[in-house]
């Protein structure tokens, strides 16, 4: 290492820094001319605990492998148990999980929108933002009776039906958010720190994007419509309208005014699924017995859905046990957080790599499992 | 640079007029949604220890812990949950699976202590902020859409009532191996129902290797226990307990404070009815030295049977008398065959055999040999007869010829139907006197001969007890005695056998109130409304109720060294009477059912194995 090169370590402790991860930089002047991502802070083995637990008890322990959006966890392990166990959900339980993913992705798309604001400086983003946020965490306390960890599909469905009333405070909400997020576009958007700080940044084109794996918002501010909901649709996507915003850019204010426009199609899905849903049942047995043995049939599934993030995945193995054989997660943030720390934060200053991690959506404990 | 208004900022003043989006604690409080996850708070009450909550936590946070002077009593443990809050993650899987529905969860999240071992609570009724029960705001509750237990029974198949009439066959069918699975698939592992067996079978442990599907291992639980604690649990008459156990362990069962209780009972009988009986060799296999002593046991009911196999076990060589022709005695000539036919018995017996016993039919102890001669023969004799003199009710009329006792028609019913005896004399219309099981044998019996041989059922049912549910009976065999014809009349006492007039010939059963069956003591004191009379029809009287030992074969000498109380042989935990070299059980000391006598001859075989071993 030359006099001029010195090596400085972003993360984990920093208040710049997303989750436990960290990177280490090697900088000349302000310039990082070499960066390594360490993951591993959060590493608790999430996918070896899997094998050694009940199929039913799995359901607590996976929402925390993404923090800020639990439900795309349970809703791949339920998605690919049912379909080694060959069971047909019943199709309230299907609306119910879709309603819980896209208030998940708003609540999620709010929470990075306000971590934005830490490292530009831009405090108004954070305090609005995460606010709103919470307004969508109180729609989760009622419907199922946690804020953060949810633990409310499982296999077969979900755990209770919705509470009365529930869907006339959604309905309120999105009438809010809606109006909000035009208010945020105004105020947010348009802001001056927010266009110096963010044009031109971070910039990824759709070969690399590509070439990496990078899915999702990522992907999508390059031009590429991909969005698993419409390219390969899961649960009912197929029977609600909705569109895939894009943007050309492939920077990260690109990404970050894509995030209001999602936003606003998933209030647009919401309430079209407050309208379609159908009364019934809302869970069904994935085997006989209870819930200490529960069998899933030998087997293997892949299911996944999109993420805030991107494509967000379970492989679950299972050998006819009571407890899955191997489960194998695809954090959407792998790419980006990994290979993309390596390959494209080299070049740029100091101060653009927190922005790099929170506008691609860098999320530590998917990346660690 | 973006278009911007120069006025566009100001739409954030409007924020200055609204109130702050936080709260102020602890000044503002914010209350829980309806079906918050928040702490525990238990019923004791209502909760039995039963240890699921522990089981299903994902994150171990709830253990069980031993309650100082918590009461005992049958389907209950001395044992509450206790929860860990640094461990607990809220999933509230414990209130889903709860079997009593006593656990549930509270909307109070904030709790704060200085004291680190505060975070470890055992839930009662008033939380862990020590409310009023009446004051605690209940949050997630199970509800039938997230209950995380399988309340309803896998029912195997079953003859229709007009079907099963026309013959002795055993009318419930075994579970099919996926039936039993499924059912084995409702099992919590409480072991409660370990605990309420007389024989303290280990029931969880068979239940979980039918649902693993490992008969092999199934079977060993049942005909082996504990091995390492002298078999304790096992049970050599399992064949027969899985078809007509009491099945005490089901009344108590964890399920059946919300649901069906697991079918225990059937589920013993699938395990033994699957392995064809020259395989039980290969798997269960006893290596004990031959030990030279000889034991001499009297009768070859299920309590000598039972010390028999044990005593097999530890190498005794032992020698089984039994007066009838066959071996099993209420098992063989008391229970009706359609629900224990002799080839499940003979399944049983032979296993038993096959462990060196030898079992010596139609030598009546007293008649055919001597007590003192097996005095002599052997090192200790066992005492099994159990009660086979019935009892009359000794009312005007009853020592007319048709008026009889239950216990030797069922007998000859049985042997008529093995084909080794005549046809036993039925009439057209029959009187049952008594609300046991006898009663329930003997009427169901009847009414099978009358329908084979008259085309219709004419049985009527009569006792003291008021209800079906005082009846001692067990409430399947009347629900199913009903099923088949039978008539069930609660609440009367027999007075008198009325004739027909100048006719030796039974007209039919005057009958009388009964108000009360026991009094304050819970003593059996019969009371009756004389006022109140009632007749019944019938050609033949048949009395059930209730048996008695027969101690003719004692001698003397030996009799009177022996303490009784009642009818019943006084004993010592090891089933040892104050004769050292005699040992009893079965009917004849605990009673009332198999399986007690199963247990008696287990405690037998291991206090004739320590008197043995203190004698050298």
């Amino acid at each position: 290492m030359s006099m001029g090169e010195v090596k400085l370590f972003f993360g984990p402790n920093h208040p710049g820094m997303h989750g436990n991860f960290s990177v280490h930089m090697y900088v000349e002047g302000d310039v990082v001319v070499k960066a390594r991502p360490v993951p591993g802070f959060l590493h608790r083995g999430f996918e070896k605990l899997m094998e050694r637990r009940l199929w039913y008890q799995n359901v607590a322990l996976i929402p925390r492998i993404c923090v800020p959006e639990p439900d795309i966890n349970e809703a791949c392990y339920a998605m690919a148990v049912e379909k080694i166990a060959k069971v047909e959900v019943p199709e309230r339980a299907t609306w119910i999980r879709m309603l819980v993913l896209e208030l998940a992705r708003i609540a999620n798309h709010l929470w990075s929108f306000g971590g934005i604001g830490g490292p530009i400086g831009m405090y108004t983003s954070m305090f609005w933002s995460v606010s709103d946020r919470d307004k969508v965490l109180d729609i989760f306390e009622e419907l199922t009776g946690a804020r953060i960890y949810h633990m409310y599909i499982i296999p077969g469905g979900v755990r209770k039906d919705l509470p009365t009333g529930l869907e006339e405070k959604i309905s309120k909400l999105m009438d809010y958010l809606e109006q909000r997020m035009s208010e945020y576009e105004t105020f947010i958007l348009k802001n001056r720190i927010l266009h110096t700080r963010l044009k031109g940044i971070a910039k990824i084109d759709t070969e690399t994007c590509l070439k990496l794996g990078v899915t999702g918002i990522g992907l999508r501010a390059t031009g590429i419509p991909y969005d698993i909901r419409k390219v390969d649709p899961y649960m009912f996507y197929d029977k609600v309208e909705f569109d895939v915003p894009t943007a050309t850019e492939g920077d990260a204010y690109a990404r970050i005014s894509l995030k209001p426009q999602e936003i606003k199609q998933s209030i647009r899905i919401i309430r079209q699924i407050l309208e379609k849903m159908p009364s019934g049942p809302v869970n069904i047995k994935i085997s006989d017995g209870n819930g200490l043995r529960i069998r899933v049939p030998k087997g293997m599934a892949y299911a996944k859905v999109e993420s805030t993030r991107g494509e967000y995945g379970y492989l679950v193995v299972s050998d006819g046990g009571e407890t899955p054989y191997r489960v194998a997660v695809r954090g959407a943030s792998y790419p980006q957080g990994l290979y993309g720390v390596e390959h494209l934060l080299p070049g740029t200053r100091i101060d653009d790599v927190p922005i790099w991690l929170d506008s691609m959506g860098v999320c530590a404990p998917e990346i660690d499992r | 640079m973006a278009e911007k208004s120069f006025f566009a900022p100001l739409i954030a003043w409007k924020n200055i007029f609204e109130k702050p989006v936080t709260i102020k604690i602890p000044k503002e409080k914010r209350e829980a949604a309806p079906r918050y996850r928040g702490f525990h708070v238990n019923n004791w009450e209502k909760c039995i220890g039963c240890g699921t909550c522990a089981k299903i936590c994902p994150t171990d946070a709830i253990t069980m812990v031993e309650v100082p002077d918590m009461k005992q009593e049958y389907g209950m443990k001395p044992q509450r949950p206790a929860i860990d809050y640094g461990r607990c993650s809220f999933c509230a899987m414990c209130v889903d699976i709860c079997t009593t529905g006593s656990l549930q969860m509270t909307r109070e999240y904030i709790f704060v202590s200085d004291n680190p071992e505060d975070f470890y609570y055992v839930p009662t009724e008033k939380g862990i902020l020590r409310k009023e029960p009446s004051e605690i705001k209940i949050g997630w509750t199970r509800e039938a859409e997230n209950d995380l237990l399988d309340l309803e029974r896998v029912v195997p198949e079953h003859l229709p009532a007009e079907e099963r009439l026309n013959s002795f066959v055993e009318f419930v069918k075994v579970y099919s191996k996926q039936q039993a699975i499924a059912e084995a698939a409702r099992c919590v592992e409480c072991g409660i129902c370990t605990d309420r067996c007389p024989e303290h079978m280990q029931i969880p442990q068979y239940i979980k290797a039918i649902w693993k599907d490992d008969l092999k291992d199934a079977l060993k639980w049942l005909l082996k226990g504990v091995e390492e604690q002298n078999n304790f649990g096992a049970n050599p008459l399992s064949g027969v307990c899985g078809r007509v156990c009491t099945h005490r362990c089901e009344e108590v069962c964890a399920i059946s404070h919300r649901g069906e209780a697991i079918a225990i009972r059937w589920l013993k009988r699938y395990i033994t009815d699957s392995i064809p009986t020259e395989m039980w060799h290969e798997i269960v296999k006893f290596n004990t030295p031959k030990k030279n002593k000889k034991i001499a046991i009297v009768g070859s009911g299920p309590a000598g049977l039972s010390a028999a196999y044990f005593l097999a076990t530890m190498g005794y060589d032992v020698d089984i008398y039994e007066a009838l022709n066959r071996p099993g005695g209420v098992m063989r000539y008391g229970i009706p065959r359609y629900r224990l036919p002799d080839e499940a018995l003979d399944k049983d017996i032979a296993f038993i055999e096959s462990l060196g016993v030898r079992i010596i039919t139609g030598v009546a102890v007293g008649k055919d040999i001597s007590f003192e001669e097996l005095r002599s023969k052997y090192d200790v004799i066992f005492i099994s007869t159990g009660l086979t003199l019935g009892r009359s009710t000794k009312i005007p009329g009853a020592d007319h010829p048709d008026v009889v006792q239950a216990l030797p028609l069922l007998r000859e019913i049985r042997d008529y139907l093995r084909g080794e005896g005549p046809e036993p004399k039925i009439a057209k219309r029959v009187v049952v006197i008594g609300g046991g099981n006898v009663a329930m044998d003997i009427a169901r019996s009847v009414a099978r001969l009358q329908k084979m041989k008259f085309g219709q059922v004419n049985v009527i049912v009569t006792c003291l007890e008021r209800t079906h549910e005082e009846m001692p009976a067990d409430m399947e065999e009347i629900e199913e005695a009903i099923e088949e014809g039978v008539k069930i009349y609660p609440g009367w006492g027999p007075k008198e056998v009325i004739f027909y007039p100048n006719e030796d010939k039974i007209k039919g059963l005057k009958c009388v109130k009964c108000t009360e069956v026991f009094d304050e003591n819970k003593r059996f004191n019969p009371k009756f409304d004389e006022t109140e009379i009632c007749y019944y029809d019938g050609d033949m009287i048949i009395e059930a109720i209730g048996q008695a030992p027969d101690y003719s074969y004692l001698p003397d000498e030996w009799k009177s060294k022996i303490q009784f109380v009642g009818s019943r042989i006084l004993t010592n935990n090891i089933r040892q009477t104050q004769i050292p070299w005699l040992f009893a059980g079965g009917d004849i000391v605990n009673g009332p059912d198999i399986i007690h006598g199963v247990a008696d001859g287990y405690w037998a075989a291991r206090g004739i194995d320590e008197y043995l071993r203190e004698q050298k």
